[in-house]
């Protein structure tokens, strides 16, 4: 009995979460007016206007830079691992991308101030502090999920394919590119998936390094603001509307999340029907 | 020709995975070590010294609180899942995925319910309470996921040889199976661990930013509702006034270490978890 009402409690999570999120949110969301709030282009408190729809662009930018830098590496790296790495050099890798993993997010922000941003300073136009430096960041942080869940992925793939291709006369190569990948791509893609998600979630690293201006940017070089740095730099000290509009940024987040999730499911039910 | 170019490929992305990996490292410990002064572990926080002990007296006390509220819901949970419940059922299905759903929630959405709900709604204020119960939520899904498979993964014989020596099913589960997955609870109990010591996202509105160890001595209990700031919150304060970044590489030297003995510490209970068998 008491087991049960442990499992209820991820369920009561769940729904006061969307209760207390939504309840703050939509209201202030309507006062705004939808379209004004999802769309407006103008983020300025002062003045009552309250558009997100730059820190949505900003939020999709830096994600999608975060995949072009951490994808096509970390699925190499995965291949490596699998197929590859000799054991001695996958049992230090290995750990070492676990310890990628557990490093705080504020330690990787920290990171990208001290090191990234002076380097695209003083290499490239702009202030360093850009969805430049702010996508390269991310793109390292989403490594680990990535290599992670498309080493598993691959791993997954019955030997006999790969042994199969062999017999074929096929070269390690040619199997390894022409059999197993094809075969774990419904798991490679679960992986991008995953990577997508955390990127745009991410809030204390992206804060640090990407400028936060609330306006469109215009290269990569310029500042950016996402959704989560939007919440975060004004929580403090907002109030009344200006409180209810990030949080309604949260919700607009929230259902960004939801979206990624539900990708992510079907991606992996597709894999486990074939 | 391009078989030989894409392995190519493959091998400068384990390259560049593994630089990035020591130059992280690297960079923190090069710069972060030689600032850890026997004056950042001073007992109270001062713009002098920039003691980071209170912050990691914080943390301990946070990371503890959490815990001792995630880990026994989170387990209960999994033992509901694994041992008690029809897969098939409507209850197992919604809560499977809730618990995913909690997994993907990014950090900040849980610091704006804390907000909401703990901070303000039940009037704790920005207090070590509301941010530990923050987190406990935010840990449950990792709790719940690794007790889960460390269950499954207990062979069935235990449990059958529990039953046949006429033990109840709640005797067989605390003295079968439980002890037999405990190397792999203890395992998800450090990943838990870890993550409420790198949090910053969560913890801002939630448990604030006030440098000091709340008063156990002088208020008692009521010291759960002291504001206080974690080691991970402390660092993120020290880099964005920008005043002490040396207290700073030698605060994330700290966060470092603390990161490390915890994967070490959960790869080696999956290790003995996997050697039990």
């Amino acid at each position: 009995m008491l087991f049960t009402l442990a499992a209820a409690i991820s369920i009561l999570a769940v729904a006061l979460i969307c209760v207390f999120l939504f309840a703050n949110g939509l209201p202030a969301m309507f006062q705004i007016g939808i379209p004004e709030f999802l769309l407006g282009t103008t983020w300025k408190p002062g003045s009552d206007m309250y558009g997100i729809f730059p820190m949505i662009v900003g939020s999709i930018y830096v994600t999608a830079g975060a995949i072009l830098v951490g994808v096509p590496a970390g699925i190499l790296t995965a291949i490596y691992l699998s197929r590859f790495a000799g054991s001695r050099v996958a049992s230090v890798l290995r750990p070492g991308i676990e310890l990628l993993a557990g490093i705080p997010s504020v330690v990787y922000g920290f990171f990208g101030l001290m090191v990234l941003v002076p380097f695209i300073r003083a290499t490239m136009p702009g202030r360093g502090l850009s969805l430049l430096a702010a996508s390269m960041l991310l793109g390292i942080m989403i490594l680990p999920t990535v290599i992670t869940v498309a080493k598993n992925a691959l791993d997954a793939v019955p030997k006999s394919y790969y042994e199969g291709a062999l017999a074929l006369g096929a070269t390690r190569e040619r199997a390894v590119f022409r059999i197993l990948v094809p075969a774990a791509f419904s798991g490679i893609m679960a992986a991008v998936v995953l990577g997508v998600g955390r990127a745009i979630g991410e809030t204390m690293a992206v804060v640090m390094v990407a400028g936060n201006q609330p306006v469109m940017p215009n290269s990569i070089f310029e500042g950016v603001r996402t959704m989560t740095a939007n919440i975060v730099m004004e929580m403090g000290y907002a109030a009344d509307l200006h409180r209810g509009a990030l949080i309604a940024t949260g919700v607009v987040l929230f259902v960004f999340i939801m979206l990624i999730s539900l990708l992510f499911s079907a991606i992996k039910k597709r894999g486990e029907e074939r | 020709m391009t078989l030989k170019i894409l392995r190519a490929l493959v091998y400068v992305g384990a390259i560049l995975t593994a630089l990035v990996l020591a130059g992280i490292v690297g960079y923190i410990l090069i710069n972060g070590i030689p600032h850890l002064k026997p004056s950042l572990f001073e007992w109270t926080y001062t713009s002098e010294n920039v003691s980071l002990m209170p912050a990691l007296v914080d943390t301990i006390l946070m990371a503890l609180l959490a815990l001792v509220l995630a880990v026994p819901t989170g387990v209960g949970a999994a033992i509901y899942l694994v041992e008690y419940a029809r897969s098939t059922s409507r209850f197992v299905r919604v809560v499977r995925m809730t618990a995913e759903t909690l997994q993907g929630i990014p950090s900040i959405i849980y610091g704006l319910f804390g907000l909401l709900f703990f901070t303000t709604m039940l009037g704790w204020g920005l207090s070590l309470m509301s941010g530990a119960c923050t987190l406990a939520i935010m840990v449950l899904p990792v709790v719940m996921r690794t007790t889960e498979e460390a269950l499954l993964a207990v062979p069935e014989s235990y449990k059958q040889g529990g039953f046949a020596l006429g033990a109840g099913r709640v005797r067989t589960i605390f003295r079968c199976v439980l002890p037999s997955a405990l190397p792999g609870i203890v395992g998800g109990v450090l990943l838990a661990l870890g993550r409420c010591v790198g949090e910053v996202a969560a913890l801002l509105f939630t448990a604030g930013t006030v440098a000091q160890i709340p008063d156990f001595g002088g208020q008692g209990i009521f010291a759960l509702f002291d504001s206080c700031r974690t080691l991970a919150v402390h660092m993120y304060v020290l880099a964005s006034e920008g005043l002490h970044m040396d207290e700073a590489y030698a605060t994330a030297v700290v966060l470092l270490i603390l990161v490390v003995i915890l994967n070490t510490g959960a790869n080696f209970a999956a290790k003995r978890l996997k050697r039990g068998m």
